[in-house]
């Protein structure tokens, strides 16, 4: 996903300096995050849809619905799907082919924190029992890169999810039959925000951007839901937390995480 | 996943969990160092019904080429499940969960690891799942450590994994296969006890923030009981001791 080169080097020099007088290299709170802008509904034939910028870091997600079949031992319930990927027009060391495991963890990650939340009730996403469910997917395609995929892309997911009408589909003759017209929002039950941390030296910084990935020793990403209550977590990077620090880390992820969830939630007013 | 047995009496009135444990006991640890003839390194752990197989090549030279750092040397993981590991047959081609499992094993293990003694170097650690049954990660986890060790390898400590988690609304000890099925919260942590560092960390379930900070708590706990149990399987090899 980067590459360490020389001039990271002497970025990390420069960022480590600067955090030992409590600075970031763009002029951000230890605890900021960078600006975050939403549009929603940027893809009118996905069923739902938005375009995230965190910072320089830009993420499409659309949310296509459709009626699947159930996993055999979940039939009564739907399905709920996130992948994320890179695209070659994101960073100049993107390449095409399989994804790498930088990516696959990327899109786990994504997966689980709004999984985990139980943000989508997917009981009510049922039309036969055993037989036939509602699919959700949402396809997160990241377009630029400057640091902190695992944010923007939970923000894109769950903004597209936010703003997803589903179809409705009737068991007519052993197969889902569409019944034109009848669109409703989906069951959703919390908003899952991820905040992602950056340990650089021995700093810990919220939202870290592309030069402060590409120099921080180790990351985590923590979920928290609308109740306060902490649903996923991804520890990341070669390094390790003390307890203390994990502790820390946990209550700045939910105290962040309020304040992204009302820029959330404005966006969602906003675009209705 | 998704609930498997939704009926399924995970913690009793006694506060005894489905396969007969307290809340805070792990399950049945043996732990060997060594075992193999041809790796550099290697061990074999028993984590309750997880059968786990670890061995450690290096440091070598790095193929391909490309892949060497002229700085430090590189830390290779590959977390590997066999087809008859599980109850229904596992595809052997490595699935995403498994490479996302070795990314973060090796994340784990690198700030125990001196790589930077070995510049242009390869250190190549090949995890075998034998049979899995809940918290093989951590297992995995653990053995490496110990396979690393084994092979001689400078290490600022070992790292020692279990997870902790949630069911019935209660705090526990190392979740098995039901309770990860079944359970609240599954958090697996990998710790080095002298070094006081957490290396490993994930989580899925819900927790409030009390939970959370207790949950991370007992884990480390946990880990300091593994911790013990890898030294005295270097202890038994090295010194001979097996009597005790």
């Amino acid at each position: 996903m980067t590459s360490t080169s020389v001039i990271d080097e002497l970025k990390k020099t420069q960022i480590l300096e600067l955090l030992e007088q409590g600075k970031r290299v763009d002029g951000r709170a230890l605890d900021e995050v960078r600006e975050l802008s939403i549009e929603i509904n940027a893809i009118p034939k996905a069923n739902g849809s938005a375009r995230i910028k965190l910072g320089d870091t830009e993420v499409i997600c659309g949310v296509k619905i459709q009626p699947d079949r159930p996993f055999p031992d979940t039939g009564d319930k739907g399905l709920l799907i996130c992948t994320a990927e890179l695209l070659p027009l994101s960073h100049p060391t993107v390449e095409t082919g399989p994804p790498q495991p930088p990516v696959i963890e990327l899109a786990r990650v994504t997966d689980r924190g709004i999984r985990e939340s139980h943000m989508i009730d997917v009981s009510q996403l049922v039309i036969e029992k055993d037989k036939s469910v509602i699919g959700v997917f949402a396809d997160n395609v990241v377009v630029d890169y400057d640091g902190n995929l695992f944010d923007a892309c939970s923000y894109a997911a769950t903004m597209a999810l936010l703003s997803s009408k589903t179809p409705t589909w009737n068991w007519v003759d052993e197969k889902p039959v569409l019944a034109e017209g009848e669109e409703t929002q989906l069951p959703i039950m919390t908003i899952p925000v991820s905040v992602t941390m950056a340990k650089i030296g021995n700093h810990i910084v919220v939202d870290p951007n592309g030069d402060e990935w590409a120099c921080m020793d180790a990351r985590v990403t923590i979920t928290s839901d609308s109740d306060g209550n902490i649903c996923a977590l991804q520890k990341g990077g070669s390094d390790g937390f003390t307890l203390d620090e994990i502790v820390k880390c946990g209550e700045t992820s939910v105290k962040v995480g309020a304040q992204i969830r009302e820029k959330l939630k404005a966006a969602q007013q906003g675009g209705q | 996943m998704g609930g498997r047995d939704a009926t399924m009496v995970l913690l009793d009135e006694n506060g005894i969990r489905c396969d007969g444990r307290k809340v805070d006991e792990p399950r049945r640890i043996m732990i060997r160092a060594g075992g193999l003839k041809n790796a550099d390194g290697s061990a074999y752990i028993e984590f309750g019904d997880n059968k786990i197989l670890v061995g450690v090549f290096g440091p070598r030279d790095v193929h391909p080429k490309h892949m060497s750092n002229t700085d430090t040397g590189i830390l290779r993981v590959r977390y590997h499940m066999e087809p008859f590991s599980v109850t229904e047959r596992k595809n052997p081609a490595p699935s995403r969960r498994e490479i996302e499992i070795s990314k973060v094993i090796k994340e784990a293990l690198e700030p125990a690891v001196m790589l930077e003694k070995f510049p242009r170097t390869a250190v190549d650690v090949f995890i075998e799942i034998l049979q899995a049954d809940g918290g093989t990660r951590c297992a995995a986890l653990t053995a490496a450590s110990v396979a690393l060790a084994d092979a001689g390898i400078p290490m600022r400590d070992m790292v020692a994994a279990i997870a902790a988690g949630k069911v019935a609304d209660t705090v526990i000890l190392d979740v098995n296969n039901e309770e990860d099925q079944a359970g609240q919260a599954d958090m697996p942590i990998g710790y080095m006890p002298s070094a006081e560092k957490i290396t490993l960390l994930q989580l899925d379930g819900v927790l409030t923030p009390e939970e959370y900070k207790k949950c991370v708590q007992v884990g480390v706990d946990g880990c300091k009981l593994v911790y013990e149990l890898q030294k005295k399987a270097l202890n038994d090899k090295y010194f001979g001791n097996k009597g005790d």
